[in-house]
């Protein structure tokens, strides 16, 4: 059985949105399972990437210009979720500077990293 | 001024959160003082404009003058102009128990404006977008304030909250997305027009509706997705605790409301009955086992974290059934709630600090040897088991009437288990703090370095148990202006 023309046609252009689910996928089974809380995080910062990606494919508009008014004129690919985005992205930085603060207050008081490890010592 | 009162009520309290810092320089003592000079102006500011919202009826506001629905627009109406209220309230309670009970530095004071200004822009905000930026800006103060504990645990227990809350925000974030894909607008209203336009059963709209309100459950702390809240509760300090409690899953439950009504509309959840069966299944599923795991702690605090999943749970499913009646019902809960668990959490705090006791077993016999807290800690449980005339009672009244009118069985048979397992874990400790022999002996073992109680912390805990009698008493009024609102939201 072959792929028909369609089909192909839909993996090949579409591959953004390909992107965003395997990012959102590992983002969020590096969440789940990596017992290092740093990883962890960097887990939480995979997922977001992956929503910020889906934003900016949303944005896109076949053969248009970024929205920046210059003598060229449009068509401009949309600008809103861009700054949505940025606004996003701020709201990621400061949230991993939190956790990573915490972090180092959890290492300093435990000496460890391990969840499974900082389980035990917590409920002791 | 006057015009400006949406605006200035987020405002007020983000300046405000910053002096404290810039105050540092100087002394690190400064903090409480600028903080209740604050909640007093955000407080007079709510006032205000309850009294613009009860004449005018609905007040929209749009920022820095951009044409609707392009700029961001705040809107007030009746229910939100209730849960602002209610904050300046809670907040102006808390500042008066942490005036003692700490923390005392001034950065504790600055998260404290902070979660003020998140909660209120949350519930002011007319624009999906807003309200994420909201959510998170509540996310990173009340996950400082859980950290802000003197041991190492409130740390993890943060770090927990934060990166379940992370999921939870981003989720929703993901679901704007989708919405935005479908209507390409962010303003609730426009949005709720376009949506209706696209059609209730687009793909697109389901996905929206499912991630954008699923995320808000993890805010809620709805059952499965409730595992940040005990950790976070018992670990963080007392008044950290009461004010969370008392309000981050309140804002968040009221947000999802929001979305319900003016977003998706009452019309979104008769076309798909799919999701309005899936909420109503994951509140019943969370008022019974939030009951049942309260049932089964050790920890008062713990079983007070898991007694908000049950009663949250009823609050969602108020909304869900979406008669008039029963959305009166949850707002009424809503509010009773955060005075009710507020002051239990304060009077938690007091119990732990005159006697030591922090378990089920502990507060054997403690009922004499903190004769106020004690007696205010049991007349809230009673009002939280719903015992008439506590506002307890005219909540989940007023639910169980929209459930029989709308005919959805399974939320009236919930609701009277729930409440036989919630007289079930307060009755224990009922019983336990009057009628048991004491298990603690010695005086007052001091837990926190000269651990003391002011009268301002009993007045808090003794105003909190009077209020969730006496509010019943306010629930005509608030009657009276949700009936200017409601009608529009639930399209009738």
């Amino acid at each position: 059985m072959t792929l028909s023309a369609l089909q192909l046609d839909l993996l090949t252009s579409r591959y953004n949105y390909y992107a965003v689910v395997l990012l959102l996928g590992i983002g969020l089974y590096m969440l789940v399972e990596s017992p290092n809380l740093v990883k962890k995080v960097i887990g939480m910062n995979i997922f977001q990437t992956g929503i910020f990606l889906f934003f900016i494919t949303l944005a896109y508009r076949a053969g248009g210009n970024p929205p920046v008014v210059t003598k060229g004129g449009g068509p401009y690919v949309s600008p809103l979720p861009h700054v949505l985005i940025l606004t996003a992205i701020v709201v990621g930085v400061s949230l991993t500077a939190v956790a990573l603060a915490l972090i180092v207050r959890i290492y300093s008081e435990y000496g460890t990293l391990d969840e499974d490890t900082l389980e035990q010592l917590y409920y002791d | 001024m006057i015009e400006h009162l949406p605006v200035l009520l987020v405002v007020v309290p983000i300046i405000g959160g910053a002096v404290p810092l810039v105050a540092s320089l100087v002394t690190d003592r400064a903090g409480w003082s600028i903080a209740l000079a604050t909640t007093l102006v955000h407080a007079a500011l709510a006032g205000l404009l309850a009294r613009q919202v009860w004449t005018d009826g609905v007040v929209s506001y749009a920022v820095g003058g951009f044409a609707l629905p392009y700029g961001i627009e705040l809107v007030v109406d009746g229910l939100s102009v209730a849960v602002v209220a209610l904050i300046s309230a809670i907040s102006l309670g808390v500042l008066a128990y942490a005036r003692h009970a700490g923390p005392h530095e001034n950065t504790f004071y600055s998260q404290f404006l902070l979660l003020v200004t998140g909660l209120t822009g949350m519930t002011v905000t007319g624009d999906v977008f807003n309200l994420y930026v909201f959510l998170e800006i509540t996310g990173l103060a009340a996950y400082g304030l859980v950290a802000s504990g003197r041991d190492a645990s409130a740390a993890v227990a943060a770090l927990k909250y934060l990166v379940i809350g992370t999921v939870g925000a981003s989720l929703y974030l993901l679901g704007v997305g989708y919405a935005l894909a479908a209507t390409g607008t962010l303003n609730m209203a426009d949005m709720s027009a376009k949506l209706a336009a696209v059609g209730y059963d687009s793909t697109l709209v389901l996905t929206a509706f499912g991630l954008m309100v699923g995320g808000l459950t993890v805010k809620v702390a709805l059952f499965p997705l409730h595992t940040w809240q005990p950790d976070a509760y018992a670990n963080a300090p007392d008044s950290a605790s009461a004010f969370i409690s008392a309000l981050v899953s309140t804002v968040s439950a009221y947000a999802l409301a929001r979305l319900l009504f003016s977003v998706f509309t009452v019309d979104f959840l008769t076309a798909v009955p799919a999701a309005r069966w899936a909420l109503v299944a994951l509140a019943s599923l969370s008022i019974v086992a939030g009951s049942a795991l309260a049932v089964s702690q050790r920890n008062v605090q713990r079983m007070l974290a898991y007694s908000s999943v049950s009663q949250f749970g009823l609050v969602i499913a108020g909304f869900t059934v979406a008669t008039p009646i029963a959305v009166v019902g949850a707002t009424v809960h809503l509010v009773g709630h955060a005075v009710m668990k507020g002051g239990l959490f304060a009077a938690t705090g007091i119990i732990e600090r005159e006697t030591g006791a922090s378990t089920v077993g502990g507060y054997a016999g403690m009922g004499t040897r903190t004769p106020l807290a004690a007696g205010a800690f049991t007349v809230l449980a009673l009002a939280m088991v719903g015992v008439p005339p506590a506002i307890g009672f005219v909540g989940k009244w007023y639910i169980l009437v929209g459930a029989v009118e709308a005919e959805i069985w399974p939320v009236v048979a919930v609701l009277l288990v729930s409440t036989l397992l919630t007289l079930a874990y307060f009755a224990r400790l009922g019983e336990r703090l009057y009628f048991a022999e004491a298990t603690i002996r010695e005086e007052a073992p001091v837990a926190d370095g000269g651990a003391s109680v002011s009268t301002g912390m009993l007045a808090v805990v003794v105003v909190a148990a009077v209020l969730a009698v006496a509010l019943t008493a306010a629930v005509p009024a608030l009657d009276q202006l949700l009936e200017q609102t409601l009608p529009p939201l639930l399209n009738q």
